[in-house]
């Protein structure tokens, strides 16, 4: 079959590999239908993230059609069945997935060692994400091993398009976390670091989750007239100050709620700590670009709460946790547990409530993946969300 | 917001370049006088590791911003600098720098950093104006919701949002007049 496979930095190709086959009795084969690139995969492409092999296929946000199902998964999946799979793996059985803890499932990582030696503790196992989360084959491919397949799905009524429920698996549940984990209360105002796909679910969720004002941060232009468009107050991070302006915005006493949607890679600024993190990471004397957490803790509303979707991989510097904990700030974060709140979710797009299809700006056949990293990473031809078709 | 490719031609020279500045930076601040000496210029020692300091600082620069045009220009007109500095060395002046001869390799070497400068700084406008003729597209229409935003907020209020995703009441902000604090009795306040 046809997949995307990472060689490298700056290197992921569309190769002719394998098909995957049903190793464990829970496992499932889907066909992909429809999958798309997730600004973590940039993080994968840009080699910011350790833990790739040569070889691995990439891509963690995927739906199809079920074409095999192993012995134990059978009495909750069928041939045939439509459906989206979750970026995270699951098992349904551990302390963790029993308190609705999906991203970190005791069981779901095959390379559990490694990972409690790098975390302490393991995390659930992730489609197409570094061996420190199982190295699983991802799902920009033309079929799929899906572990724990019996839990790990969202089955599909018809009457839907793939494209308005394709990020069901991955963006539309890690916006909607990102915002009910900083519970919202009616007089919140909440400001969003990065309008990139995970920045323009975040604002809708917010706005659905009923915030006083929604506040929106990024440099590019369709992306912040996509960021207008769902309800938000933009401020251009090249042009305005953006603690000035949001404490114009909150009458001076700074957002109640910050939502962190950029991550490891945050775009440098002409302030010294960007300098000295694009520095360092060149040098690999840290990991991480931290610029949006500092600003975040730096403009929060004391007593308020950091959320934070937006992925790390490794080490910050100069982070400004005295200034965090004199102002008693709560933190939020994590890998989004995605299936958590997928019943909810597809009933509103059931509904007609949302319909996430509108962020995407590229649909292209999967051999032209690997040039479309490059597009969305450079945000080049107004890109925002690139959809792939095996 | 300004315009740059990170995987263009324009941009790998440039961070080349940013390498190559802050090579060399380190090598004249660390070995000014060693450098100075080769020239047959050691009086000019300190002068040579102050522009050790500019070319870390170029190199960074290159390495750091997301734009790398004002910092290539940084180098064009350091470079010039330079040229002068090596200029006044070599000229047969007052005294004459038996060394200078060996100024006037260090002179060459500038003029083709300086060739590199250019042609990497034409790269980059050259990219740069060519995003810029591109159509911005208008996704001004694209609300995701079927109604206006005005109608949509708070339609989901009533989500199923669990205990373990929410703030402590004495954490939410909504409320203040009335969340129970500070106590009558100066006690423990227990919000109602
Ligand atoms: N927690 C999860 O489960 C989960 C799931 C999906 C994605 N993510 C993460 O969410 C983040 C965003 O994903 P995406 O798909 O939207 O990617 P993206 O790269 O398209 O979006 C990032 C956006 O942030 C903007 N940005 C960069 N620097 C900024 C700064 N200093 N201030 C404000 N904005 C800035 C960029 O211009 C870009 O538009 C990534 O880190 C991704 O890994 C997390
Ligand atoms: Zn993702
Ligand atoms: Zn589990």
């Amino acid at each position: 079959m046809r997949a995307l496979v990472w060689h490298g930095a700056n290197d992921i190709r569309c190769d002719t590999v394998p098909d995957p086959e049903i190793e464990h009795p829970r496992d499932a084969i889907v066909k992909v239908t429809t999958c798309a690139i997730c600004g973590s995969d940039l993080h994968l492409h840009d080699h910011v993230m350790p833990g790739m092999e040569k070889g691995d296929i990439v891509g963690h946000e995927f739906m199809g059609e079920v074409v095999e199902v192993g012995s134990d998964a059978k009495s909750a999946l069928k041939v045939g069945e439509r459906v989206v799979v979750p970026f995270t793996i699951w098992c349904g059985e551990c302390d963790q997935c029993k308190r609705g803890n999906y991203s970190v499932c005791e069981r779901s990582n095959r390379n559990k060692a490694l990972a409690d030696k790098m975390f302490g503790h393991t995390t659930a196992g992730l489609f197409g994400y570094t061996h420190l989360t199982g190295g699983y084959a991802g799902g920009q491919a033309e079929y799929v091993r899906v572990p724990m397949a019996d839990r790990t799905h969202i089955k599909i009524p018809s009457g839907l398009t793939d494209e308005q429920v394709l990020f069901l698996g991955d963006i539309f549940p890690t916006g909607w976390q990102a915002v009910a984990q900083c519970d919202i209360q009616p007089t919140d105002s909440v400001a969003i670091w990065g309008c990139g796909p995970v920045g323009q679910m975040t604002i809708r969720s917010a706005i659905l989750l009923g915030a006083k004002q929604v506040i929106a941060i990024d440099r590019v232009p369709e992306r912040l007239a996509m960021a207008r468009a769902g309800g938000a107050i933009t401020i251009d991070f090249e042009e305005e100050s953006v603690v000035e302006r949001l404490n114009e915005l909150t009458g001076g006493k700074g957002p109640e709620k910050c939502i962190d949607a950029v991550g490891m890679e945050a775009h440098a600024t002409a302030t010294v700590d960007s300098m000295m993190d694009r520095a360092k990471q060149a040098l690999m004397l840290e990991s991480d670009r931290a610029h949006v957490l500092r600003e975040m803790i730096y403009v929060c509303r004391p007593a308020g709460t950091l959320s934070i979707p937006g992925v790390y991989g490794g080490l910050i510097d100069k982070m400004p946790f005295g200034m965090a904990m004199n102002k008693g700030l709560t933190w939020r974060m994590g890998q989004t547990h995605v299936n958590r709140w997928t019943d909810d979710l597809l009933n509103r797009i059931q509904e007609g409530q949302i319909d996430p299809s509108f962020v995407i700006t590229h649909t292209v056949p999967l051999d032209q993946g690997p040039e479309m990293y490059k597009t969305f990473r450079d945000k080049r031809d107004g890109c925002i969300k690139v959809v792939l078709k095996p | 917001m300004a315009y740059y490719d990170r995987s263009s031609t324009g941009d790998t020279l440039a961070r080349g370049l940013g390498w190559f500045s802050i090579g060399l930076g380190v090598a004249e601040l660390m070995a000014g006088r060693t450098i100075a000496r080769w020239m047959g210029m050691e009086d000019r020692t300190t002068l040579i590791r102050a522009y050790g300091v500019r070319e870390i600082t170029a190199g960074v620069g290159l390495l750091a911003l997301g734009d790398p045009k004002p910092w290539i220009w940084s180098r064009i007109a350091g470079d010039a600098v330079d040229m002068a500095t090596l200029a006044a060395g070599m000229a047969p002046g007052s005294k004459v720098n038996p060394r200078a001869g060996n100024a006037r390799i260090a002179f060459g070497a500038v003029v083709a950093a300086t060739a590199l400068d250019v042609v990497c700084a034409q790269a980059l406008h050259r990219e740069e104006a060519y995003y810029r003729s591109l159509p911005v597209p208008d996704y001004s229409d694209r609300s995701g919701f079927p109604r206006p935003v005005s109608a949509m907020r708070g339609a989901a209020s009533d989500a199923p949002i669990r205990d373990d995703m929410r703030t402590p009441i004495i954490l939410q902000f909504q409320g203040a007049a009335d969340a129970g604090f500070p106590s009558p009795r100066g006690e423990r306040g227990i919000p109602p």
